[in-house]
């Protein structure tokens, strides 16, 4: 790509990194050469950001060493690594909406002249160092007068003004149109002519094989490998973030029956603009129904959907033989749906209160506030589920945020298992929670769908949703864009599904 | 149930050691405070005029409670006491009966807490903010009810609720005793507490338990609007008038104070309305005690503020933690086993899993 590409200019070697319960990041390398546009992937919690975080000092490293050109660093905070030349621009764009773009470039550092700043000066600055990205904008107008693309090249000069070797974008297009991706793709190409490492974040496989000069996975807090672009093809990348070799399958399962029982609910042309498109889904009794396809293709949405968390803007759903209307998650509880939330803390648990309250409060929702369950009955039922789940806690009144993520899901499991829905949606379960709870969580799964229940389970685990899935529903673009059963039942089979078609649009 | 008993005292200690504190320093700086007589068929002493005076906060607080439980604040509660005093002040004026008045003064707090808590539920707004439209503008509208003047009445009735007394206590305080313990006893009878600590520490996931967080949001938001419709009347007719400018001014900082002295976060969850009134009879306390002690009223609030600074610090989360690491070495093993006899029933039959 650029003549001065093998050059090493940032090196990470071994970086690890341990939060209370997890190591989530486990001796990771990471080379930048200069002039490089390095697209850094993996799901959500394979420890990208943390990595990132660890690489411009906003988190301490456990372990590892840092070296910028060539020497060891080791930078204690954001402003530090930004002095060594390490800038990032996030997502959500870290600037002042209220002040000045001037103001913005050089908050901080505002030229000054007898202990004032001034005024004219920086803008002059300013306006010099936006030429450079082809900007040509009034400086003195509120930052936030201007578009998100505008903002962002905005913060991107102004992290590039500060550090100057090291560019690190989080998630840099999420927010931008096609025209706008453009015009930042062309000030990222400019910028690595002029010589910068590039760092770049996203979901978008498009545009990583649009700009990327190289591709490193992670999953799972490893390293899972890093290639240049060339040299990787769109199926050996979802393979990788997806943590599946294609030629070592060889699963030994007998392909589940197909389960041809009464429906329990049935889905037609169910959708929302915008989340996800129309699709249809009868749901039987006793069956699993796995959801795949990468992050942001849908899978959450088609959950919440489901469960009226998202109120549905087309189509129709049944349960039994009466249609019904999922207007709220309330009005999809009784109609006996459950849904087990992917962010459990923010969805999922409620920290403060006890397990045994955490356990009671699905059924109490639904019995209503009048009649409450006593504290007997409470106390049966939170001790009913500790035992049957394995929830392990000193007792019964231990707020639930104290408890390890393995046992929050299980009480939140709980919560919902208390009220014998007939049909579970869990999105995730077994994400962040330790080896041993996982196969218990997947043991469950295979239980209650032994004992009848139907249940709808997202999960980025393909080997784990060819164990327990009945059939497997594989999404892209926020679309339902196949169903795989019987034989078609493979991690291999779900990764071809979902990287198919992929690689004819990579221009767009 | 003993164990649960003395769990609730515990959770009352740091509010009832407070209130013997400044009650004990009243009798210091003024002998005769726990005296009490009994005259014309009702009490008199300084600790029943804590009790009375303190009557319009504690109605608050019970409301203010509900409120700070959902995550939420209501700053509006001081201008619905005017609003309430104005409504039942032009109501009897106008020659309606009592009953009429009562109703329409608790419909408008009512009204005015749906309000609320249709822009804080409905339409998302911060609480802080949406409550304070109704505390700005409400002013305004009592002043519209009383047409600018202060609107004098001589309905006895009426009057009897502001300062006559029933079975020897002032009807003020046999008002907020029982409208206290009735919604203690609704939220804790029901499952609405519950409900209610959910949705204040996670709305989303209560929401999508099947909890209907709109409509509790709505329910506690009026709960708010109509203690303080309560309070309002029991002002206006403690001074046979409704004084629209100052009718319960600045009360609801003196009603979110009693619950945070109450020990109920003002980030939401947990609560307890009983600890809020203690709250409420601190701060009287600590009012009735300037005023007997004979400092010269400047000092008033400056004193008041210095006390309050000492409970809250004393309650901060720093101090709980210095306090239980000096104290953990010594009495840590003395504690364990003394604690163990009553709870013991339930740790033991958990911690073996079989």
């Amino acid at each position: 790509m650029n003549a001065t590409s093998s050059e090493v200019l940032y090196r990470a070697e071994g970086v690890s990194k341990r939060f209370p319960g997890a190591l989530v990041l486990d001796g990771v390398d990471f080379i930048l050469r200069r002039g490089e546009v390095h697209a850094l992937l993996g799901e959500n919690g394979a420890g990208k950001s943390t990595l990132i975080k660890c690489l411009t000092g906003a988190y301490r490293r456990d372990g590892g060493t840092l070296l910028l050109d060539g020497e060891s660093i080791d930078p204690r905070g954001t402003q530090e690594a930004q002095g060594l030349g390490i800038g990032t621009v996030y997502q959500e764009i870290n600037l002042l909406p209220n002040l000045s773009v001037a103001d913005n470039l050089f908050l901080g550092r505002q030229p000054r002249r007898f202990g004032l700043v001034s005024t004219a000066a920086m803008r002059r600055a300013a306006r010099g160092i936006l030429a450079g990205y082809g900007l040509d904008i009034d400086v003195a107008a509120d930052l936030g007068s201007f578009s998100v693309a505008i903002q962002q090249l905005i913060a991107i000069a102004r992290a590039v003004n500060l550090s100057g070797k090291v560019l690190i974008l989080d998630e840099p297009t999420a927010s931008l149109d096609a025209q706008e991706v453009g015009t930042l793709f062309a000030v990222v190409r400019d910028l690595r002519a002029r010589g910068l490492g590039i760092v770049f974040i996203t979901h978008f496989l498009d545009q990583v094989f649009e700009i990327a000069d190289r591709i490193t996975v992670l999953r799972n807090g490893r390293l899972v490998g890093s290639k240049p672009t060339a040299e990787m093809s769109r199926v050996e990348l979802v393979t990788m973030m997806l943590g599946r070799a294609l030629e070592q399958e060889t699963h030994s399962r007998a392909p589940q029956p197909e389960i041809s029982g009464a429906a329990v609910a049935e889905f037609k042309g169910f959708g929302k603009a915008g989340k996800i498109a129309p699709f249809d889904l009868t749901v039987r009794a006793g069956e699993v129904i796995g959801v795949a396809g990468l992050l942001g293709s849908g899978r959450t949405e088609t959950a919440e959907v489901l469960f009226g968390v998202e109120r549905a803007d087309s189509g129709e759903a049944r349960v039994g033989a009466k249609a019904v209307s999922l207007t709220s998650p309330r009005a999809a509880v009784a109609q006996g749906f459950g849904f087990c939330p992917e962010d459990r803390k923010t969805s999922g648990i409620i920290a403060d209160l006890s397990l045994r309250e955490n356990i009671a409060l699905a059924l109490q929702a639904r019995r209503g506030w009048s009649r409450p369950l006593s504290r007997r009955e409470q106390n049966a039922l939170a001790d009913r589920y500790i035992q049957a789940l394995d929830i392990r806690t000193s007792d019964r009144e231990k707020p639930v945020g104290l408890l390890s993520g393995g046992n929050q899901q299980k009480a939140i499991l709980a919560r919902w298992l208390a009220l014998n829905p007939s049909f579970l949606i869990l999105d995730e379960p077994t994400r962040g929670i330790d080896v041993g709870a996982h196969a218990e969580i997947i043991r469950l799964i295979e239980g209650l769908c032994a004992a009848g229940m139907s249940l709808l389970v997202i999960s980025s685990e393909l080997e784990e949703l060819v164990v327990y899935s009945t059939r497997i529903l594989v999404l892209r673009d926020r679309a339902h864009v196949a169903e795989l059963t019987g034989s078609d039942l493979t991690p291999d089979q779900i990764v071809h599904a979902i990287a198919a078609d992929g690689s004819g649009q990579a221009g767009a | 149930m003993i164990a649960a008993a003395q769990a609730a005292l515990r959770r009352f200690v740091p509010q009832l050691i407070a209130l013997a504190t400044i009650l004990a320093l009243n009798a210091l700086v003024f002998p005769g405070f726990f005296d009490i007589e009994f005259q014309n068929g009702r009490l008199y002493g300084s600790v029943v005029d804590v009790l009375n005076r303190g009557a319009p906060v504690a109605l608050l607080a019970i409301g203010m409670t509900l409120v700070i439980a959902t995550k939420g604040i209501d700053l509006s509660v001081g201008a619905v006491m005017a609003i309430a005093g104005a409504v039942v002040a032009a109501t009897v004026a106008g020659g309606a009966s009592l009953a009429t008045a009562l109703l329409f003064a608790a419909a408008a707090g009512i009204a005015c807490g749906l309000w609320n808590g249709f822009l804080v539920a409905v339409l998302g707004m911060q609480p802080i903010v949406a409550t304070l439209i109704l505390m700005v503008a409400g002013r305004g509208i009592a002043q519209l009810i009383t047409e600018g003047a202060i609107l004098t009445f001589n309905h006895q009735g009426l009057i009897f609720i502001g300062s006559g007394a029933f079975a020897g206590l002032p009807m003020p305080v046999l008002i907020w005793l029982a409208l206290g313990a009735a919604v203690t006893l609704a939220v804790r009878r029901s499952a609405l507490g519950m409900l209610i600590e959910a949705t204040g520490i996670n709305r989303r996931a209560s929401t999508l338990c099947g909890i209907n967080s709109l409509v509790l949001l709505l329910a506690v938001y009026a709960v708010s609007g109509f203690c303080a419709a309560v309070a309002g009347v029991i002002i206006a007719a403690d001074i046979k008038g409704a004084d629209a400018n100052n009718a319960g001014l600045w009360l609801e900082l003196d009603a979110i104070l009693a619950v945070v002295i109450g020990g109920t976060s003002l980030l939401g969850g947990r609560f307890s309305i009983v600890a809020s009134l203690l709250g409420a009879m601190i701060i009287q306390s600590i009012n009735t005690g300037i005023l007997l002690s004979g400092f010269p009223p400047e000092f008033n609030l400056i004193i008041k503020a210095a006390i309050i600074v000492v409970i809250l610090v004393m309650q901060s989360p720093a101090v709980q933690t210095l306090y239980d690491f000096l104290r953990s070495p010594s009495e840590v093993p003395t504690e364990t086993p003394r604690q163990l006899p009553g709870e013991a029933e339930a740790p033991e039959s958990l911690g073996r899993p079989q």
